[in-house]
């Protein structure tokens, strides 16, 4: 194994929340360089793993190392850049003017005009934040986490509220700023940008991560279709055995079966006489697969 | 880190017009309306018009003091400002710096203001030294008022932070006879005066312009003990606001 510098590491943190189990004993470690997406649908635990990552939140159980350190140090802190979910700035500052006071907090801070071209916003410069649209204010927290010229960047859900080509112009800039050695961990819910930018995606669900694996792999997993009919018989597992099914799952005479090879499981079903109505095959969801990769956890 | 952090505190004050006016103006159009009839008229060897004028920059610099730090501290809560901070390796004494900075730059602008405006149009004329020693009192004084702005805005909701400040700061100056002279006010005004942060700031105004004032000492006294003890509610409401954010 090759020797890497860990930048985060979790020993069994939990996180509760009165009596809601936000995450569950979680070991998780990022290594110098990686591009990580934690992906995952809404209040999976995503954000409240990601606190516990930059100290924004205490453990309810087991332990957090940043950079080796606390992750309430300011020393931590002072290597990573963060872009949190619904976190403000004082609206009637200029970019230029929130930019250097950001710059500020930091030992060895980028140039002001290399922060503003990397995030985008060279014609935004001298606007006031109150001024700037949903998708330019998201490309001024990029900038605000960057500007300090950090070793790693946090960043949760950084394209929310971005259009297409916006969130596609974000991977470029992130994929860039990557490039130069820093480490990325990005939540998303959106499987096409953990495809896009991540060497690695770690599916979290329900508190618990469920899959840890770069794109490729997880999306072989994933990429399966869903064959759907109204069966007047209820199948069971004898009905279909043989056929290269994922899983089947069914409720009110509805079928769902979720395999990688729709066309064969098909025709086997036709041949042994099945009557499917409502005949319906779709491209599996990331929630779909999602609940694939758990039902996939408890065989 | 400090400079920047002061800087940008000023700008977000002095571009919000529902913040910059009203401190720089009010002192201004309340001294016009109490103070300038009086002006160049002495009682018991006091000159009425700069008396006034010193009531009127103490009024200044609480309004100043209570908005700039309750308001933005409030905002700062709403919009989830302090959080990104949380995750930044911003220091919080930058923070608390940066704002009383531009606090007291503001302040000094408010009393300028008013200064020239009395110096103008009422014809005051005091001591070159005393102008100065008079800006010194009222800026040295400002502690308490900033440690009661800082404790409101963690109490209160960006919403309701204004409203509740404003219900401070006009009955307690008008109790304190920053407005009007306290012999001019009802026996129960003048016998809650003394309990009122913003009577022993207006003695230490008064007392620059050679009114009789209770001992500088007490006035130290008093201020002090007001800083500390509004200081001790805004830290109890951070740690309160802490455990639950960042808990």
């Amino acid at each position: 194994m090759p020797l890497v510098s860990i930048v985060v590491e979790t020993r069994a943190v939990a996180k509760n929340f009165g009596d809601v189990h936000a995450l569950l004993a979680t070991d998780f470690t990022l290594g110098q360089g990686e591009i990580v997406a934690l992906l995952g649908p809404n209040g999976a635990g995503k954000t409240t793993l990601i606190s516990l990552l930059l100290g924004l939140r205490k453990p309810t159980a087991g332990k957090v190392a940043l950079f080796g350190l606390d992750p309430r140090d300011r020393r931590a802190r002072t290597r990573c850049g963060v872009m949190l979910q619904e976190s403000g700035v004082p609206e009637f500052l200029r970019v230029r003017e929130i930019v250097d006071q950001f710059r500020s907090y930091y030992p060895s801070p980028l140039e002001r005009a290399a922060v503003v071209e990397m995030s985008g916003l060279e014609d935004k410069s001298d606007a006031l934040i109150h001024t700037l649209s949903g998708g330019q204010r998201q490309r001024l927290y990029f900038a605000l986490a960057i500007c300090g010229d950090p070793e790693a960047l946090f960043l949760d859900e950084p394209t929310v509220g971005m259009d297409v080509e916006a969130r596609r112009n974000f991977w470029v800039r992130l994929r860039d700023s990557a490039a130069s050695g820093r480490t990325v961990l990005l939540t998303t819910h959106y499987l096409d940008e953990a495809d896009a930018i991540a060497s690695r995606v770690v599916v979290i669900d329900k508190g618990r991560i469920i899959a840890d694996a770069p794109p490729r792999v997880l999306k072989s997993r994933v990429e399966t279709k869903r064959v759907s009919f109204d069966s007047s018989q209820p199948l069971v597992d004898a009905d279909v055995a043989g056929l290269p099914i994922r899983r089947m799952a069914a409720a009110d005479g509805r079928v769902s079966i979720f395999t990688a090879e729709p066309q064969s499981v098909l025709r086997a079903l036709f041949q042994r006489g099945f009557e499917l109505r409502n005949l319906e095959v779709v491209g599996a969801s990331l929630e779909d697969a999602v609940v694939g990769l758990t039902a996939e956890g408890r065989d | 880190m400090i400079v920047a952090q002061s800087r940008s505190e000023f700008l977000r004050l002095i571009r919000v017009p529902a913040f910059s006016i009203p401190v720089l103006a009010f002192p201004v159009m309340f001294y016009s309306l109490f103070g300038l009839p009086w002006a160049h008229r002495h009682i018991d060897g006091i000159d009425v018009g700069s008396y006034e004028m010193a009531s009127f920059g103490a009024y200044a610099v609480i309004s100043v003091a209570l908005f700039a730090f309750g308001v933005t501290v409030a905002n700062d809560r709403g919009s989830k400002t302090t959080v990104l901070m949380r995750a930044t390796p911003m220091s919080p004494t930058a923070y608390l710096v940066g704002k009383t900075l531009a606090t007291l730059v503001f302040a000094l602008l408010a009393i300028a203001a008013l200064f020239a405006f009395a110096a103008i149009t009422g014809g005051i004329r005091l001591q070159p030294l005393l102008w100065l020693v008079l800006a010194a009192r009222l800026l040295l004084g400002v502690f308490p008022f900033l440690t009661l702005g800082f404790a409101v805005g963690y109490l209160a909701g960006p919403n309701s932070a204004v409203a509740i400040l404003q219900l401070i700061n006009l009955p307690m100056s008008f109790a304190s006879g920053l407005f009007v002279p306290l012999d001019d006010l009802p026996l129960y005004v003048r016998s809650i005066a003394p309990y009122l942060p913003a009577y022993h700031f207006g003695q230490l105004a008064w007392g620059a312009m050679g009114a009789p004032v209770e001992p500088i000492v007490t006035t130290v006294l008093w201020l002090f003990g007001f800083t500390v003890v509004f200081a001790a509610i805004a830290i109890r409401s951070y740690y309160r606001e802490e455990s639950k954010t960042f808990g």
